[in-house]
C-alpha cells in the first residue's frame, strides 16, 4: 500500500462466507501486482486438484503506485488456468485498479464455492456475499446494467462480470471489467462461474495524503508530457492496435482462414482505417490513462420490415479483428463488430473463441466433423452462422460444443484434427506468424500470449535472425515485463516506462529502490512463476506444437520444428540458470 | 479574470486526468474523492460524460447565499472563494447548489469547492475543460 509498509490483503471465503483482511508485512519484496499475485497464488493454490476444484483461489492485485501516475491502471489476476491446466495470468484495465485502491485492497483473494448464484459486492471495510439467482444466466452486458443501479458508488466503482459462458464453465470463458474491458485470456470467467460468482463490484472513498507533493506532481508532469506530447502513444489512440491488419497482412504474418494462409486477401476491407471510417464513434480510456486507447465501433442491424433498427457499440482492437476476422475469412468491419458483440454477450475470450471456431470450420471442411455435429454449415465468410455459433458454444449446445468449450487443444486430440488445432501449450494463438521467436515466445511465455515476451516484435525487429539472440531478447523482455507488471503497468506504456521513469515515479513516492533492486525483483518474481509452473507440472520441452505452423510459411519463411526444439532447449537452459541464482 | 467551463463533454474519453490532477494540486492528496471536479457517466460507459463542476454562477449564487458565517465569497468573474476560517462545516452550501457541484471532505468536515484554477483543464487530453476569459 501506498507510503505504507504493510500489505492489505482481502480473502474472501465463499464456502463459509467468512472474510479476513490481513496487514502483511512480508510482501514488499514483490512490488505489488503479478510479484504479489503470484505469492499469494503460491500460498492459496492446490497443484493436486483439478483447476475448478472449489478450494482454488482467485487471486487480483494492484501495484504499489497503481492510479496515481498516468498509464498505470491494470489489474492482475492470477490462477489455475482451467484452459491450459496450469499458470493462469491475465491483465484487465477499466476502472478496477482505482477502485480496489480506493477500497483499500492491494489484493483479493477468493476461495470455495458460493451454495448458490451470489456476487460480491466489496465497498470499502464492508464487504457482502449477495443473492444473484435473479441475474444468473444473464447476458454479460445486462448485468452490469442491473448492478449500475442496485449498487453505490457511481463515478468511482468497478463491476466485474460473467455472461452465460463462464456459468457453463466454457473454459475459456472471459470476464467482463466495466462494459469495455476484460480478463479476456485463460478461462478466469470459467473459475467465477465454477464459484457460482456472477459478479464482483469493488468502490470505496480512501483518501490518501501526498507525502512529497513537489517530487510527486514533477514525476507525473514529466510522464503526462511524455504520454499526451510525443509520438511514443500516439498510434495507440489515434486508429489504435487494429492499425496492425494491413501491415501484419502484408508481411504474410496474419494467420487466415484458421492459418491455411498467412496474408487476407480482403486485409484492406477490415483494416483500422476501415473501422475509422466506417465504424468509430468515440474513444475512451481506462481510469487515470490520458491515451484513450478503447476505440468504440458502433454498428446498426435491421430486425424487421420496414425501417427498424437497432444500434450496438462494441470495443474493437487488433487481436479481436484477427480472430474473428481473418482468421474466418470475414471482409467486413459492420460483421466483424457483430462477432465481437456475440463473445461480449455471452462473455468469451475473444481470441480463443476465434481460433475455436476456425478449427471447427476446417475440421468440418475435412470431414473430420459432421454438420449435424457442428449444427451450422460453418464456412469461411459466413457470419450469420458464425454468430450462432459463438452462441452454441457458450451454451455448449451439444457434445460438439460441449467439446469445443473445453479449448481447441481438448477439442483437437478428442475428435482429430490436432495437426491444425491453433494452439500452443493449450491456449489459441494470437494474431501472429512472424517466425521462431514467436512461436518459441509463445511455448515459453508464462501465459503462452503474445504479451508474455513479444516474440512477434523480436522476428519483426532482428534484422538477420539468430537464434540465440532472438532466445536472450525472448527472455530478457519476459524477465523486464515481470517488473512492469508487478506496477501493472499498461503494456502499451513499456518504451514510455523506462527503468529510468519507473525510478523516478517510484522515488517521488517513498519508494527508494535503486535500479540493481528493481532487476531483483523481476528475477524475483519470474523465478517464482517459473517454479509455479514447474508445480503445476508445465515442461516447455513436452510442448505439441501443432503442424500447422510449419506448413503455412510464416513472415520469415517455413519455419524448421528441430530450430524451434533447439530454441526452446535453449530458453528451458536459461530459466535453470536463472532458479539457480541465489535472489 | 477567468473561468472554468467544460465545454466540450462529447469528447471525454473519461480519463480523470482532471480529478487526479485536481484533487493533487489543491488538496495534495491522491484519491479522486477530494477533487472539486468530478466526471460522471449516465447510463454507465456507453452513455455520456458529464462534468459535475461548479457553474461559475455570477448574480445570484446559491452556495454563498446558503452560508450563515459569509466564508464563500464571490469571485468577480463568478463562482466563489472558500474562507477556511470563516467556514464551520455546515454544509449548507452542498445542499444548495444544484448542480451539486460541492463536495465535502470528510475529513477536514470542509467544503471542496472548485476555485476556477485551470489545472484541470491543463491535464485534459482532449481539450474538454476550458479556462475562459469571463463571458467568452
Amino acid at each position: 500500500m501506498l507510503y505504507e509498509k504493510a500489505t492489505k490483503v482481502l480473502y474472501i471465503d465463499l464456502a463459509t462466507g467468512k472474510i479476513e483482511i490481513k496487514q502483511r508485512t512480508d510482501l514488499a519484496i514483490y512490488l505489488g501486482g503479478v510479484g504479489l499475485a503470484s505469492k499469494l497464488l503460491a500460498e492459496t493454490m492446490r497443484p493436486e486438484l483439478p483447476p475448478l476444484a472449489p478450494e482454488q483461489p482467485m487471486v487480483l492485485a494492484i501495484g504499489a503506485i497503481s492510479g496515481i501516475y498516468p498509464l498505470i491502471t491494470k489489474t492482475v489476476a492470477m490462477f489455475i488456468s482451467p484452459l491450459t491446466g496450469e499458470l493462469g495470468e491475465s491483465y484487465a484495465g477499466g476502472r478496477l485498479a482505482l477502485a480496489l485502491s480506493m477500497a483499500g485492497y492491494d489484493a483479493v483473494v477468493i476461495r470455495g464455492k458460493a451454495s448458490r448464484p451470489s456476487y460480491i459486492a466489496i465497498d470499502g471495510g464492508n464487504v457482502e456475499i449477495k443473492d444473484a439467482r435473479p441475474i444468473w444466466g444473464m447476458d454479460s452486458d445486462v448485468v452490469g446494467q442491473f448492478l449500475r443501479d442496485s449498487e453505490e458508488g457511481s463515478g468511482k466503482r468497478s463491476i466485474l462480470r460473467i455472461g452465460p459462458a463462464g456459468e457453463k464453465m466454457v473454459k475459456f470463458a472471459s470476464v467482463c471489467v466495466d462494459t469495455y474491458r476484460h480478463f479476456g485470456r485463460l478461462g478466469l470467467g470459467a473459475l467465477m462461474g465454477s464459484k457460482l460468482v456472477k459478479a464482483i463490484t469493488v468502490t470505496g472513498d480512501k483518501t490518501t495524503k501526498i507525502k512529497d507533493f513537489k517530487e510527486y506532481f514533477r514525476a507525473y508532469q514529466t510522464i503526462f508530457k511524455s504520454v499526451t506530447e510525443t509520438d511514443l502513444m500516439a498510434k495507440y489512440h489515434d486508429l489504435g492496435t487494429s492499425i496492425n491488419v494491413e501491415s501484419i497482412s502484408a508481411l504474410g504474418a496474419l494467420p487466415t482462414k484458421n492459418l491455411t494462409d498467412n496474408h487476407f486477401d480482403d486485409a484492406e476491407q477490415i483494416s483500422g482505417e476501415a473501422f475509422a471510417e466506417e465504424n468509430l464513434v468515440r474513444k475512451l480510456a481506462c481510469t487515470g490513462c490520458p491515451v484513450g486507447c478503447i476505440h468504440i465501433g458502433q454498428f446498426r442491424r435491421k430486425f424487421d420490415d420496414g425501417y427498424d433498427y437497432e444500434s450496438v457499440s462494441v470495443a474493437y482492437d487488433y487481436e479481436l479483428i484477427y480472430s474473428l476476422g481473418a482468421l474466418l475469412g470475414i471482409s467486413k468491419t459492420d460483421e466483424v463488430l457483430q462477432l465481437i458483440e456475440a463473445v461480449e454477450k455471452t462473455g468469451m475470450d475473444a481470441i480463443s473463441a476465434g481460433v475455436a471456431l476456425a478449427w471447427a470450420t476446417e475440421s468440418l471442411i475435412q470431414g473430420i466433423v459432421t454438420e449435424a455435429e457442428t449444427l451450422l454449415p460453418l464456412t469461411y465468410g459466413n457470419t450469420e452462422n458464425y454468430y450462432q455459433a459463438i452462441l452454441y458454444l457458450s451454451a455448449r449446445k451439444n457434445a460438439f460444443y460441449q467439446a469445443l468449450g473445453e479449448g481447441t487443444r481438448f477439442a483437437g486430440a478428442k475428435l482429430g484434427g490436432e495437426g491444425f488445432a491453433l494452439q500452443v501449450a493449450g491456449n489459441e494463438i494470437p494474431g501472429y506468424h512472424t517466425g521462431y521467436a514467436n512461436l518459441v515466445g509463445l511455448t515459453v511465455g508464462a501465459r503462452h500470449s503474445h504479451l508474455c515476451n513479444a516474440g512477434y516484435a523480436v522476428d519483426q525487429s532482428l534484422k538477420t535472425f539468430d537464434e540465440n539472440k532472438a532466445v536472450n531478447t525472448l527472455f530478457d523482455e519476459e524477465l523486464e515485463r515481470c517488473l512492469l507488471n508487478s506496477l501493472v503497468i499498461c503494456l502499451f506504456a513499456r518504451k514510455l516506462y523506462t527503468r529510468e521513469t519507473v525510478l523516478k515515479a517510484l522515488n517521488a513516492t517513498g519508494y527508494l529502490l535503486t535500479d540493481d533492486e528493481l532487476t531483483t525483483i523481476a528475477k524475483r518474481i519470474y523465478s517464482m512463476k517459473l517454479r509455479l509452473k514447474e508445480k503445476l507440472g508445465f515442461d516447455p520441452r513436452q510442448v505439441k506444437l501443432p503442424q500447422r505452423f510449419f506448413k503455412t510459411p510464416s513472415m520469415n519463411g517455413l519455419l524448421e520444428s528441430s530450430i524451434v526444439e533447439r530454441m526452446i532447449n535453449r530458453y528451458a537452459e536459461k530459466c535453470s540458470e536463472l532458479l539457480a541464482e541465489k535472489i | 479574470m477567468k473561468v472554468l467551463r467544460a465545454i466540450e463533454m462529447n469528447r471525454c474519453i473519461g480519463c480523470f486526468s482532471c480529478m487526479i490532477t485536481c484533487a493533487a494540486v489543491n488538496q495534495q492528496d491522491h484519491s479522486i474523492m477530494k477533487s472539486a471536479i468530478r466526471i460522471k457517466t449516465s447510463g454507465g460507459l456507453t452513455g455520456k460524460f458529464i462534468a459535475i463542476v461548479c457553474q461559475a454562477c455570477k448574480d445570484d449564487v446559491p452556495c454563498a447565499e446558503a452560508c450563515p458565517t459569509g466564508a464563500l465569497v464571490k469571485r468577480q468573474a463568478g463562482g466563489v472563494l472558500l474562507d477556511k476560517e470563516k467556514c464551520v462545516g455546515c454544509e449548507r452550501c452542498v445542499a444548495a447548489c444544484t448542480v451539486d457541484a460541492i463536495y465535502f471532505d470528510l475529513d477536514t468536515k470542509r467544503p471542496i469547492v472548485c476555485k476556477h484554477c485551470g489545472v484541470c483543464a491543463r491535464f485534459c487530453p482532449h481539450g474538454c475543460l476550458r479556462l475562459l476569459e469571463e463571458g467568452q
